[in-house]
């Protein structure tokens, strides 16, 4: 006769362990399985999903009762085991079956944690913990419009967002600050809690639930600050605890669970356990996958195999919600020695958190990307030390390689739906039938033909490798990603983006973290990095002025002899006779030698010493005007011709145009030197169409150019779009500037950068996609509150950098 | 005999930056590097006078404000050899206080 396995519990982890044992050794027992819901074995990660509608129980079913049958095992449903009677080994259900056994195991799983407030036991208020739960919440969503989930961790959200899907308005009540605060950090909470509300639900955090009302049944919650939430299902999703009432009625040792050693054996040999009900090495689960890794040492013991031994396990959670990409494991709060590795795409919601110790993978948090979540997993499981694919392992194993020695094989391993140029949309597929159909052999030319890498340059390398790849020795092209300077092998679209990707706030972090080869970087470098920074982080990077070129240091123009000329900002172009005296004022008093008028309308003072330009500042600020930043890579000037408020021929207020224009985006840093017009009629007076952005005035409304230049090669402006009012001017402009100030490279003008992103690039994210366009434009104002100080006043009366304008001292002269 | 006459402290010169002295006969520039050490130039460049303490400074460098040629602050020699080279002032520190010898180092050394 064979021995008799008798199983309590005819759950996950329960049956995994049958399964695993009639792998192994499949006559080994006599098999009974007492569960005590009323249901075969079901996949309960699936629950969510059953509420939300997306399944059925059919399709959650693990094993049928054909299983059963087929293995010759006895399964008594609705049979809850009452008590143990471990003398004459034997258990007794509550309706008073008996079975008797040699090896018994425990695997009663955990039961859902009841909150000790009034009116917890109303009814209408349900936990979330089995198929009887979901069918109690169909039914009220049925009838009920109403329901308040308690607890904001994974259970209560997806329980929110299934009742959601049933049509229920749905308030959750959490305790803690953020959000699955277990799981997830800040970051990633915020942003789950942003989807979640856009979907409907409502969030209440740090709220602490005090009692649910009701006379018959619960009508709603009470929260500790008095507020009221009227429902008419409450569900109770605060956790869950290890189900040990058993085990421990049958003098089993427990604490939070029932414990086990590394065999998944209880205090009483004969007695196994496994899943959520078991404590081991002090640890309890509330996850699958550990549960699995159980199992199979469970197996092995039972089939007298005792070198299995269960290690405890490292957990990572999904959440089920469709729609909601998240991903978490390990460990990721903060410690001595831990880094952390960020990304955040604000565009597409992503948010992705390394956290690393010793150079290996400790936590990770994946917020609208996971696609990457199983290789981090197994890494950190693993402990594999990181260091060499550091750099690139927040972009995901296509980019960092997978640790694969060849970074080409990963990229030969992308299927052809693979994204690999995000800006223009450009899959792997088409590069590659481009490259061949078309015979290219460069960058460039896959450049031209399919756009791909032709706009923020970010994947070059992705398409130098698709290069190789198809032409083999063919290809010849070598690297084409040109360094920003011989301080590092990065590129000025690679750093961009590690300093966005590595939320990189000062030149020295950028040097660190993207491994500059100098000390300090060079004059090439360093004012490249400032503006990159100034750009990226306003109010919050405090600009350093010595990695900036003396001009912009010295809010002047330096010239051969090394005196410095000084143009005050006139709006627009539009000057009066106060200001024109103060400036002739300053020069006779300072003895400037040449007074010239600029091409871009302004009055130039040059051959002034540099320990006079506070003085000078001064007296022209007294004179109501502010710096010109004609010395600037920033808004230089906005050209105007005088428009319909004089011009015969003018159909629109150019000049007052112009002077909005320029009230909004002076002071602003550009990664080179910005200049606009704006002409009254398309006889263009105010030579609009060679300008980096252009207004041209029709009788209909404006045109918009952009991309001009009169520089040593001209470049006549693409038409943008047409606008009718000046709000849309402004705010295309702020938009147009705010793309160009976050896509180009430094020293880059807006002509080369239009040509190298191409003008249905600007076009798209400008005038086609007005919510981002909205986005640049807000993007560009909060970042002039910062600017829009005039640094000559800061110089001149509030002692800002005074060392700048003044020799040092000979003691004894 | 050098004569060392005292210019200021450390700290009057901005981390990465540099400061200008007169004397009767010459504009010296006084840089101050990112480890704190202390240096030296005529302020005019070998190529067109250009006024070397304007440039930006990095590592042991500066590079020219106005054509971006970069010298070397120890011994003002041009990184590129065909920049020629900017004339170097003796420094000394001493107790945080900086003194400069006007007299021409090349010179005093012959």
């Amino acid at each position: 006769m064979k021995p008799r396995l008798v199983v309590i519990g005819n759950g996950m982890a329960g049956m995994r362990a049958v399964e695993e044992l009639l792998t192994r050794a499949p006559d080994a027992y006599d098999i009974t399985v007492f569960g005590a819901e009323p249901n075969v074995n079901y996949n309960r990660i699936m629950l969510s999903p059953l509420l939300a509608g997306e399944k059925s129980f059919e399709d959650i079913v693990i094993n049928g009762r054909d299983w059963y049958a087929d293995n010759g095992i006895i399964l008594h449903m609705g049979a809850k085991i009452e008590f143990i009677d471990r003398e004459k080994r034997e258990v007794v259900s509550a309706c008073g079956i008996r079975a008797g056994y040699d090896r018994l195991l425990i695997a009663t799983g955990s039961d859902p944690f009841i909150l000790p407030i009034p009116g917890a036991n109303l009814p209408g208020v349900v936990t979330f913990r089995d198929v009887l739960d979901v069918e109690k919440m169909l039914a009220a969503s049925r009838t009920h419009t109403r329901a308040v989930v308690i607890g904001g961790g994974l259970l209560g959200l997806e329980a929110a967002n299934g009742l959601r899907a049933n049509g229920m308005q749905v308030s959750v009540v959490h305790l803690m600050p953020t959000l699955m605060e277990r799981q997830l950090d800040e970051a990633a909470g915020y942003l789950l809690q942003r989807e979640l509300e856009k979907r409907g639900i409502e969030i209440n955090t740090r709220a602490n639930s005090k009692e649910i009302y009701g006379s018959q049944k619960a009508e709603g919650i009470l929260l500790e600050d008095g507020k009221r939430i009227d429902a008419d299902l409450v569900v109770m999703a605060v956790g869950i605890k290890p189900s040990t009432t058993l085990a421990k009625a049958s003098g089993l040792t427990c604490e939070r669970g029932i414990v086990v050693d590394d065999h998944m054996v209880t205090s009483d040999p004969a007695i196994l356990s496994v899943g959520e009900c078991v404590q081991h090495r002090g640890a309890v689960y509330g996850l699958v996958a550990p549960l699995f890794d159980m199992a199979k040492v469970v197996a092995a013991q039972l089939a007298d195999d005792a070198t299995a031994a269960y290690q405890g396990s490292v957990t990572n959670t999904r959440l089920k919600v469709t729609g909601v990409d998240l991903f978490s494991a390990g460990d990721f709060s903060e410690g001595e020695g831990t880094e952390d590795i960020i990304l955040r795409d604000a565009h597409r919601g992503v948010y992705k958190r390394l956290v690393l110790k010793d150079n290996r993978i400790r936590g990770a948090v994946l917020y609208g990307d996971t696609g990457d979540g199983g290789w981090y997993f197994q890494m950190l499981r693993e402990g594999k030390d990181i260091s060499d694919i550091r750099e690139s392992l927040i972009f995901g194993q296509a980019f960092a390689g997978g640790g694969q020695e060849n970074p080409k094989s990963a990229v030969a391993a992308l299927p052809d739906t693979a994204e690999i140029c995000g800006c223009n949309g450009v899959c792997k597929g088409k590069i590659v039938t481009a490259i061949g159909d078309h015979g290219l052999t460069s960058l460039e030319e896959v450049r031209a033909r399919t756009k791909a890498s032709a706009s923020c340059g970010s994947c070059t390398g992705l398409v130098e490798n698709l290069l190789e790849l198809t032409l083999g020795d063919a290809y010849t092209g070598g690297s084409a990603i040109k360094p920003l300077c011989p301080c590092t092998d990065l590129s000025h679209g690679d750093v961009r983006r590690l300093i966005l990707a590595k939320e990189l706030k000062s030149i020295p972090a950028v040097m660190q973290e993207l491994q500059w080869m100098s000390v300090n970087g060079c004059s090439t470098c360093r004012p490249a990095l400032n503006y990159y920074l100034v750009c990226d982080w306003p109010g919050e990077y405090a600009d350093d002025y010595q990695s900036r070129f003396i001009n912009e240091r010295a809010h002047a123009n330096i010239q051969k002899d090394g005196t410095y000329s000084v143009v005050p900002r006139m709006w627009g172009g539009l000057t009066n006779s106060r200001e024109l005296r103060a400036i002739a004022d300053v020069v006779d008093k300072f003895n400037i030698p040449t007074v010239k008028v600029t091409g871009g309308q302004r009055i130039d003072l040059l051959g002034v010493k540099k320990e006079q330009l506070p003085d000078v500042w001064k007296d022209l600020n007294a004179g109501g005007m502010v710096s010109g930043h004609a010395y600037g890579k920033a808004l230089r000037t906005v050209k105007t011709c005088v428009g319909s408020e004089w011009c015969r021929f003018g159909t629109q207020a150019s000049l007052s145009m112009g002077v909005l224009m320029e009230k909004m985006t002076w002071g602003s840093w550009t990664p080179h030197k910005v200049k606009m017009a704006v002409s009254g009629c398309p006889r263009n007076c105010a030579e609009a169409t060679i300008k980096d952005f252009g207004v041209i005035a029709v009788d209909s409304g404006w045109e918009l150019h952009v991309g001009g230049n009169g520089g040593i090669r001209v470049r006549v402006t693409d038409l943008l779009c047409k606008v009718e009012t000046e709000a849309e001017v402004l705010e295309y402009c702020a938009a147009f500037m705010q793309l160009y100030r976050q896509e180009a490279h430094y020293l880059e003008r807006t002509a080369p950068w239009v040509e190298r992103v191409g003008l249905d690039h600007v076009k798209e994210k400008v005038v086609a996609d007005g919510e981002n366009r909205a986005r640049l434009y807000a993007r560009f104002m909060m970042s002039q509150k910062f600017v829009q100080k005039d640094p000559w006043a800061e110089r001149a009366t509030e002692g800002v950098h005074t060392h700048e304008f003044k020799r040092l001292a000979l003691a004894a002269e | 005999m050098t004569e060392w006459v005292e210019v200021g402290g450390i700290p009057d010169i901005p981390v990465l930056g540099a400061r200008v002295v007169h004397t009767n006969t010459m504009a010296i520039a006084v840089f101050r590097t990112a480890d704190d050490e202390i240096f030296a130039l005529e302020d005019r460049c070998p190529h067109k006078d250009g006024p070397l303490s304007q440039g930006i400074v990095h590592g042991r460098s500066v590079a020219c404000p106005l054509h971006n040629q970069v010298f070397h602050l120890d011994s003002g020699a041009g990184a590129n050899p065909d920049d020629g080279c900017a004339r170097t002032i003796a420094v000394k520190l001493v107790d945080g206080r900086i003194f400069i010898s006007p007299k021409l180092r090349q010179q005093a050394a012959e």
